[in-house]
């Protein structure tokens, strides 16, 4: 009996849809294993990381909460690798998005103009263009490779916002403890669900997928994009001019992402301090693989990410695990995409020698 | 089935060195070999003639252990074997010149030869062979150049040496002569009878009828997967091979007659660019001009500038100096595709998957891909959906383009089918200005009379056209005059009916002067 892969010859559509599902089982199963060697009863551990956490309207709030910045810097990464820009660098975006948006929080603090939140929110959206416009100029200048520059950014980025918050920004009635003060409410998204903290930003990430959406699939930006990302002669041959796209597909996930990062510091922590992210400008990386790279997908992939957030916390709260298990869990879900993806280009079929299959085809 | 094969024959009892039967091989979705039967005997060359599509290159691929039949039996010099790779085939005795080499540009002749033999070497002593070898088939060789210095002509002289060193009792050869001049296609055809006559066996694959007749000695004819018959080509005219071939008569393009030139459409003046490629060529002072209503035919053999000239034309190229390229009146040498475009230039590339097409696309989108700016495709930033699946359609029906429909992925199509597509995207969008690279390239004898009609009438309907191909025949079927790109240079135009293949064939291989004109050209 032998395990043969076999190409299809063409890609095939169903797959394209069903693998991402077939590696969420395999992650659960994986799971399901894992936490039974680690000598937990496998139904409750599933039913504690998975279940618990959003079979409460707070919990779901949460969901939400988690899922916005994710889906927001996925969309961003998603329309720039559809033309083969690797940008991944959102977390460094992300970054200086809430370092803009909140340091006009702070310039303004005593403020309660309603326009303070509209112009936070474009000035961070700009913090993280202007944070990605740097690698796209390398890119295009000197031919820098945007995965290097991109990334090391985003430690600039860190020791940026590191240097800010134990400086210009520290409270100043802060006991000297590296955080800025807490926003105003005029600073701060309004929660959009009582009783949660679920804030405008989720309706902003909503509309940024149905926008991308239409983008992608309707406009002519999109049709260059993916033309350029599937066979960059042919679009030079139709004319679209690859520097432009570069900017554009750049610029866009920097904005996407600083807009992000403002989202955090002007919801759900309410002020800057050193550490805005627990990664969600990498884990978007996932994210927007597990989507696809399709606006509606990566809706989906992130809030199963958040999740995984939300059950990693669980299960280190009510079973002792370590945080770990998050990335774990996210770590096995992109292994088994990847794997998984073999089926869209190549079928499995048991044979039982070869002999017996050309008796099979030639009659 | 496969018992029978001894006792056939009877009398005289030739044992051939390769004989297949009942070969099956099958793909996802499509049938490439349905009960092949082919027999070679000692010392023949034996032509396998085909459309494109019919399944030869799946055929030679079992032969070379590339591919493995699904059904039927392979017999090695009389004992039935089971040839496992290539490696397996080289030790049998059976070597395969590509019809698209594997060589490394920046290694040397003996280096890449080294690369393909079995077994250990020492340097030295092979360069020695590989001299002595050229040397005595007449195919001169230098080891110690590096191939990208060499011609294509040379190149493939590499790849035959590559095979006689292992002393082959079978050469495959797939469409040897599509990158040579007629003066190196002469010099191969000698190299071919004498080892012929030494006893090596020779399957030669190729869809020109004319080389056939003057080379080889059988022929076996496949059409769509299936063994069509066995022929002696001498015996045989063109026609009745081609209808064996296709199984219906090939429609002749007809020329019209000749009309009066009409204005200056496409004005190329001393044109100078530096190649992007490092090893590709620069041009050099290339002038030309393509009247409306005449087909201007660019000969010449594969990496002499075409490729170059081609990008420099359509504008994926920008030119320093924008009035070396005028297009319609206007100077375009900087100006991108899109404004290229606009000014009326159509643009049928040579490489059909992933230059003129995007394969991973639907039929729909790659009409829109170049379609889009003259067909107005576009609304509001947004593709208009109807109006682009209704414009494929049209080219679907108006080209004769046999897909499953149009939302067909283009990889789905053979190569004949899309280039019909393309060229009728390009021809739809009616241009005042056409430009045509290898237009028929790869394509089975049936699609190049569409698409040579095509380029006819879209000329006769007052548009320019220029087409480069190394076909010779294609250019002095359709072409109204002819010039030849050698080096980076471009020839003075010939009116067709006053030149000849000759003339022709020795400016390709960069002989200028001998035939009687300078590189150069009055503005």
């Amino acid at each position: 009996m032998l395990l043969k892969l076999e190409p299809r010859g063409e890609t095939s559509r169903a797959m394209v849809y069903l693998t991402p599902l077939l590696a969420i089982f395999l992650t659960l199963v994986m799971g399901a294993i894992l936490f039974a060697l680690l000598g937990h009863d496998p139904l409750e551990a599933m039913y504690a990381f998975f279940i618990a956490p959003i079979s409460s309207a707070y919990g779901l709030g949460e969901l939400g909460v988690k899922a916005t910045p994710l889906i927001l810097c996925a969309i961003g990464l998603a329309i720039g690798f559809r033309a083969n820009v690797w940008n991944i660098g959102a977390e460094g975006q992300l970054t200086l998005g809430a370092i803009f948006g909140g340091g006009l929080a702070l310039w303004f603090y005593d403020s309660d103009s309603i326009f303070l939140l509209p112009a936070m929110a474009l000035a961070g959206a700009l913090g993280g263009l202007a944070w990605a416009a740097i690698p796209a100029f390398l890119k295009l200048r000197f031919n820098a490779n945007e995965i290097l520059t991109s990334l090391m950014l985003t430690y600039v980025a860190t020791l940026l916002l590191s240097l800010l918050v134990h400086g210009p920004y520290r409270d100043p009635d802060g006991f000297n403890f590296p955080e800025s003060r807490l926003f105003e409410d005029s600073a701060l998204l309004p929660v959009i669900v009582e009783g949660t903290r679920l804030h405008l930003g989720a309706a902003v990430a909503l509309f940024a997928v149905l926008a991308a959406w239409l983008i992608l699939s309707r406009s002519f930006i999109g049709f260059q994009i993916k033309v350029i990302g599937l066979t960059p002669a042919a679009a030079g041959y139709a004319g679209f001019r690859h520097s432009s796209l570069v900017w554009l597909t750049l610029l866009t996930g920097g904005a996407l992402a600083g807009l992000a990062g403002l989202f955090e510091v002007a919801g759900p922590i309410g002020q800057i301090t050193p550490v805005i992210s627990p990664g969600y400008g990498f884990t978007a990386i996932i994210v927007a693989f597990v989507g696809r790279l399709h606006p509606v997908g990566i809706l989906g992939a992130g809030l199963l990410i958040a999740l995984s957030y939300l059950g990693g916390e669980t299960v280190q709260i009510t079973m002792g695990l370590p945080q770990a298990v998050t990335g774990v869990f996210q770590g096995l879900l992109l292994f088994f995409l990847l794997a998984c993806d073999v089926l869209i280009r190549y079928r499995v079929r048991w044979t039982l020698g070869a002999a017996k299959e050309a008796k099979g085809t030639a009659s | 089935m496969e018992r029978e094969t001894a006792s056939s024959g009877g009398g005289e009892q030739v044992v051939p060195r390769l004989e297949l039967r009942g070969i099956e091989k099958s793909f996802p979705g499509c049938k490439a070999n349905d009960g092949v039967d082919l027999k070679i005997l000692p010392g023949e060359i034996h032509a396998l003639l085909g459309e494109n599509g019919a399944g030869k290159s799946t055929l030679v691929k079992i032969i070379y252990g590339i591919l493995h039949a699904d059904a039927g039996s392979i017999a090695w010099e009389g004992r039935e074997t089971h040839i496992a790779g290539p490696s397996f085939a080289r030790n049998l005795g059976i070597g395969m010149v590509f019809q698209h080499f594997s060589l490394f540009e920046a290694l040397t002749v003996a280096e890449n030869i080294a690369l393909g033999v079995d077994g250990a070497h020492d340097m030295r002593r092979l360069e020695a062979r590989i001299e002595e070898v050229s040397a005595a088939y007449g195919l001169p060789l230098d080891p110690r150049r590096h191939v990208h210095s060499l011609s294509v002509g040379e190149r493939q002289r590499i790849e035959i040496v590559r095979c006689l060193l292992q002393d082959p009792r079978l050469l495959i050869m797939d469409e040897p002569t599509s990158v040579l001049t007629p003066q190196e296609v002469e010099t191969l055809f000698g190299t071919l009878r004498r080892l012929s006559s030494e006893g090596c066996s020779i399957l030669y694959i190729s869809h020109k009828l004319d080389e056939i007749k003057q080379l080889c000695d059988t022929a076996t004819v496949l059409r769509g997967g299936k063994f069509v018959g066995d022929c002696v080509p001498k015996d045989e005219s063109a026609k009745s091979m081609a209808r064996m071939m296709i199984g219906d008569d090939v429609k002749e393009p007809k020329a019209l007659g000749d009309s009066e030139p009409g204005e200056v459409v496409l004005s190329v003046a001393d044109l100078y660019l530096q190649s992007g490629d490092p090893f590709g060529t620069d041009l050099k002072a290339v002038t030309f001009d393509v009247h409306a209503g005449e087909i201007f035919g660019i000969a010449g053999i594969a990496g002499n500038g075409q490729n170059e000239l081609l990008a420099a034309l359509s504008g994926e190229q920008l030119v320093p100096d924008s009035a070396a390229v005028v297009i319609a009146g206007e100077a375009a040498g900087r100006l991108g595709p899109r404004r290229r475009r606009k000014l009326g230039l159509s643009f049928v590339p040579e490489e059909r998957h992933g230059h003129g097409a995007v394969p991973a696309l639907r039929l729909t989108e790659n009409a829109f891909l170049s379609g889009h700016l003259r067909e107005k495709l576009v609304r509001w930033g947004l593709i208009d959906f109807p109006k682009t699946a209704a414009y494929a359609q049209k080219i679907c029906e108006s080209f004769d383009v046999r897909t499953s429909g149009i939302d067909a992925e283009a990889s789905s199509l053979s190569g004949g089918n899309l280039q019909k597509f393309i060229i009728g995207r390009e021809i739809l969008q009616s241009p005042n200005l056409m430009i045509a690279a290898q237009p028929t390239w790869g394509v089975d004898a049936g699609a190049a009379a569409a698409i040579h009609q095509a380029l006819i009438d879209l000329a006769a309907s007052g548009a320019a056209v220029l087409v480069v191909s190394q076909e010779l025949d294609e250019l002095f079927a359709i072409s109204d005059r002819i010039a030849v790109m050698s080096s980076g240079h471009l020839s003075a135009a010939r009116p067709t009916h006053a030149t000849s293949l000759e003339e022709i064939g020795l400016l390709m291989g960069g002989d200028g002067g001998a035939a009687g004109e300078p590189m150069t050209h009055v503005a």
